[in-house]
This record gives C-alpha cells, sequence and structure tokens, in this order.
C-alpha cells in the first residue's frame, strides 16, 4: 500500500485528467455523436426498410389471395352458368316433349272424339235414312197394287236398286 | 482512409526524426552495463513499471566500454517551492540515482526512482537515511510530459484521427469502407453489449460517449504496453485512478432518487438495520466500486508486464543452466504464448472495465417500476431494471 501511494503521481493524475477530459470532449465532438447519429439514422433506414418489404410482402400475398378468390369466384360463376344452362335445356326438351305429348293426346282425343261423333252421326243418319226409307218404301208399296208377287217382287228389286244408287 | 495513413505517416517520420536527432546526444559514462543477474532484473522491471520521464529505446556498451542510452529526452514541468521549472529530461543524463543535480529557477531537482525530488533549501547533494529515502530533498508537483503522457497524447491522437475519419465517412456513404469497416463494428459493440444491456435502453444514449472514449482509450493503451516501446501507461496508478473517479462522478451525478434512496434509507428492510446499511452502501458507491476499478485495471497489467519480463529475463538468468540457445528457447515460448494472453488480457480489462463504468451507471439511472417495487407482503421484489426483453 505504502508503494502503491508512493508511486502514485499527483502531477500524472491531473495532466491525465486534464487529458482524459478534452479527449472525451474531442471524442465525443467529432466522433461519437457523428458516428452514433449516423448509425442510428442507417439502423432506422434498415428498420424501415424492412418494415416496408414487409408491407410489400403481405400486400403482395392479399392480391394474390384476392386474385385467387376472384379467380375462383369467377369458376364458380362459369360452372353455375353452365349448370343453369344445362338444366334450362333439359327442362326445356322435357317441357317441349310433355307439351308434344299433351298436344299429341289431346290431337288423338279430339280426333277420336270427332271419329266418334261422326260415326253418331253417320249411324243416326243410316237409322233415319233406313226409315225414311222403310216408310218411302212402305209408302209405294202401298201405293201399288200389291196383287201379284212378281210386282212386289219387282218392287223391291227397283227399290233396293234405287237404294243402291242412291 | 488516405488522410489517416498519410497522417500516421507523419507521425512516423517525426518520430524517426526525433529517434535519429537524439540517438547519439545522449550519452553517459556511467558504467551500467547490460541487464543480467536476477537483482537487476528485479530492478530493471520495477523501474519499467513506473513512469519515466525520458523515452527510453534501447542500450547498448560501445566499443570504448561507453554504456548509450538509445531514445529521446522529454519535457519536465515541475511546481516547486520557487515556482515552474522547466527543462528537458535530458539534463539529468539518465540518473535516476539522485547524482545529477539540476538548478533551475533557484531550485535544485534531483531524479531518484523516476521520481523528481527537489533538494531542500541549501543542501547540494541528497543525503539518504538507510532505507535509501532522502532525509534533505521533498517531492515536487510533477507535471512533465512523461512516458505516460506521450502516450496518451499518442493514443488520443490516434483514437481521434481513426474515428473522426469514420465519422467522415458517414457523410458520404452508409456504409464505411476500409479501416472504418473494422471500427464500426467495435463501436457498435461497445453500444449494444456494453452500454444497452448495463444501463437500459431509455438512459444509454447520453453515456455511450463516455463508455466509448474510455473502452477505446484503455485497449489502445494496454496494447500500446504490450510493444515494444515499454509504455506502461494503464499499469500507471494515476492514470487508472482517474478513470476510475471519473466512473464514480458521473454515476454520483446521474444518480437519481430511488438510487439515493437506496443507498442512504434502504426501502424494504427493518428501520434499526437502515443506517448499517447506508454505511455499508456509501462505502461501497464512493470507495469500493471506484477502488475495485481502479485496482483491477492497475493490478491486471502490471501484472501481464511483470510476467512477460520476466520470462523474457529468462533468457539471462537461466544461461547457466539451460544453455544460451535453450535459455533464449524457453524464454521465446514461453514469452510468446503469454504475450498472446495478454493480447487477450489487454480487450478484456478494457471491457471490464468500460462494462462495470456502464453497470455502476445503470444502477444508478435505474428506473423502478413502484408497482412491482414491494410485493403485497411489502418485501421487495426486484432491485435492478429488467432489460432482457428489450434484446430479445
Amino acid at each position: 500500500m505504502e508503494v502503491l501511494l508512493n508511486d502514485f503521481s499527483p502531477g500524472l493524475f491531473v495532466v491525465q485528467t486534464i487529458l482524459l477530459l478534452a479527449l472525451i470532449f474531442l471524442m465525443v465532438k467529432f466522433a461519437w455523436k457523428p458516428i452514433l447519429n449516423s448509425l442510428n439514422e442507417r439502423e432506422a433506414g434498415i428498420e424501415e426498410a424492412l418494415a416496408a418489404a414487409d408491407k410489400a410482402r403481405t400486400d403482395m400475398q392479399n392480391l394474390q389471395a384476392d386474385n385467387e378468390k376472384m379467380l375462383q369466384e369467377a369458376r364458380a360463376e362459369r360452372e353455375g352458368m353452365l349448370k343453369e344452362a344445362r338444366e334450362i335445356k333439359e327442362k326445356m326438351i322435357s317441357d317441349s316433349k310433355e307439351q308434344a305429348k299433351l298436344e299429341g293426346d289431346k290431337m288423338l282425343k279430339q280426333a277420336q272424339a270427332a271419329i266418334e261423333s261422326e260415326k253418331k252421326a253417320a249411324v243416326a243418319d243410316i237409322k233415319s235414312q233406313v226409315a225414311e226409307l222403310s216408310v218411302a218404301i212402305a209408302e209405294k208399296v202401298l201405293k201399288e197394287d200389291l196383287s201379284s208377287n212378281d210386282k212386289q217382287l219387282k218392287l223391291v228389286d227397283t227399290m233396293l236398286s234405287d237404294i243402291k244408287l242412291n | 482512409m488516405m488522410q489517416v495513413s498519410n497522417t500516421i505517416k507523419t507521425l512516423l517520420q517525426l518520430l524517426i526524426l526525433c529517434f535519429s536527432l537524439q540517438s547519439f546526444a545522449i550519452s553517459d559514462t556511467e558504467p551500467e552495463g547490460a541487464v543480467s543477474g536476477k537483482e537487476q532484473v528485479d530492478a530493471y522491471i520495477l523501474h519499467h513499471l513506473k513512469d519515466s520521464h525520458d523515452f527510453h529505446l534501447f542500450s547498448y556498451t560501445s566499443d570504448s566500454g561507453e554504456r548509450k542510452h538509445v531514445g529521446f529526452p522529454l519535457p519536465v514541468i515541475l511546481w516547486s517551492s520557487n515556482g515552474l521549472a522547466t527543462f528537458m529530461s535530458s539534463e539529468f543524463h539518465h540518473d535516476d540515482n539522485g547524482q545529477v543535480v539540476v538548478e533551475k529557477n533557484g531550485s535544485k531537482f534531483v531524479k531518484l526512482h523516476s521520481k523528481i525530488y527537489e533538494l531542500d533549501a541549501g543542501a547540494s547533494s541528497v543525503n539518504f537515511d538507510e532505507e535509501h529515502h532522502a532525509t534533505n530533498a521533498h517531492k515536487v508537483l510533477d507535471f512533465s510530459i512523461t512516458k505516460s503522457v506521450v502516450g496518451v497524447l499518442l493514443v488520443g491522437l490516434l483514437m481521434l484521427l481513426a474515428f473522426s475519419s469514420l465519422a467522415k465517412q458517414y457523410g458520404k456513404k452508409k456504409i464505411p469502407t476500409g479501416f472504418g469497416r473494422v471500427l464500426e463494428p467495435l463501436v457498435l459493440y461497445v453500444r449494444d453489449e456494453i452500454a444497452r444491456p448495463n444501463i437500459g435502453e431509455k438512459h444509454y444514449r447520453k453515456f455511450t460517449g463516455y463508455l466509448l472514449t474510455v473502452f477505446f482509450f484503455i485497449w489502445v493503451l494496454n496494447l500500446l504496453g504490450l510493444t515494444p516501446f515499454g509504455f506502461n501507461v494503464t499499469g500507471q496508478i494515476a492514470v487508472t485512478a482517474c478513470l476510475a473517479i471519473f466512473t464514480l462522478i458521473i454515476y454520483t451525478v446521474s444518480g437519481n432518487k430511488d438510487y439515493w434512496m437506496h443507498i442512504l434509507w434502504m426501502p424494504g428492510v427493518p428501520v434499526f438495520v437502515k443506517p448499517i446499511l447506508a454505511i455499508i452502501e456509501l462505502a461501497g458507491a464512493f470507495i469500493i466500486k471506484p477502488f475495485s476499478l481502479l485496482v483491477r485495471l492497475f493490478a491486471n497489467i502490471s501484472a501481464g508486464h511483470i510476467v512477460v519480463m520476466s520470462l523474457i529475463a529468462i533468457m539471462f538468468t537461466l544461461k547457466e543452466s539451460l544453455g544460451v540457445a535453450g535459455a533464449t528457447g524457453l524464454s521465446l515460448v514461453l514469452s510468446f504464448f503469454i504475450t498472446l494472453i495478454e493480447v487477450l488480457v489487454a480487450f478484456l480489462q478494457a471491457y471490464i472495465f468500460t462494462a462495470l463504468s456502464a453497470l455502476f451507471i445503470g444502477m444508478a439511472v435505474a428506473e423502478h417500476d413502484h408497482d412491482h417495487e414491494h410485493d403485497e407482503a411489502g418485501h421487495e421484489v426486484a432491485d435492478t431494471e429488467d432489460v432482457r426483453a428489450d434484446f430479445i
């Protein structure tokens, strides 16, 4: 301890204090301040750039996702449209088939009904003509002298041929 | 970069100029002889560890048997009882035993074991007691440009040149080139590994300048001590004391209310313990902390110098038992490896000094979150600012 104290030079201590103070002052002014400021600036710049890159990446991802979504939607829409068109086509075909069938049926029915009524009308007509003929025959028979058998037969023949001619 | 190398070149030229001017001007006839033998080695090492008033490079014995010292003198500036006295150290003619008396301003000065003494009035030569202490001379305030001061000036100049050129580079480009590319990571290291974690994100900026200066100052001086120029600046107790006192002043001045509260009236302990703790804390803050700083640096660097020089001295001391080649080889191998370790120690001590300074400052400026300072039972929870989260 005594040696240490003996070695301690107050003069050197004073000189060192002055020099260190000067050195700290000069270094802070001419070196550390500008260096640290630029380092901080640069770090802030790097951080900013990184954040910007990050943002750009997320934007890009969002954009891609949007595109994907739109594509998906478009695809779905197309699919839907195609499906709808197919349905419409099928429906149209089946509808027209149905309608045609219905129409056909209806026509058939109508035709049948017409045939039926024609038939009925014809039968009725035949009936009435038969009746009229019978009455006319009867009348003629009555009007003619039904004296002989030959005459009667001749008459019937004439009558019948008349009918045929009708 | 060109500028720096040019300046360094100029400095070297200046140095060589001084050296060539002085190399043959200094000579003395004292039959000191080359260093050999244990006592002489011890004396030489002790002499080296002390500050010196001239810049001694090497000595040799000329053909005529004259002992020549090569180096250059440095200015001596003294504050004596008769006021300021200045002269060149060459006036002592390399005398270190109080033989040569230099008379200036009516005062007589002698140099004794690297210290300059002023002879008491009326005395014409030094008288010694049995322990070889001067009896009729007293110490004077010695503001000389000693070898250590030269070292400080040299390192200061180098730091200013190197780092101001780095600072200038940032004006032109974002990323430094050349030597600046080496310096920048070092600056970042001190800022991010020493200042930030120890002081805390909020306050570190204010103290980074001091810490950077001290770190590079100590480191470069430590490295300079390993060169054959034989500087031993960080092994001077006055220098380390100055550095430690700077740290002491900084953390004392910037200490906040919590810091003083924890020193003077520690919260969370029984009242009767508080005064005892205050005494311990005061001693810690004003004596133990700076003392640990100054002694650690001084002792490590001095020890390193002693070990390196002792291992080099093996060359002489073991000459008889191992032969010249054996002693030289052993000495070279051992001193080579210990020098490698010393290069590490040079950095380590600079780091430790700076980190501890930062830690002490950090303790003084730490802001306590009063919400978690005491838990429900009233016990202290945490006493330090937890800044780890800032670095994950």
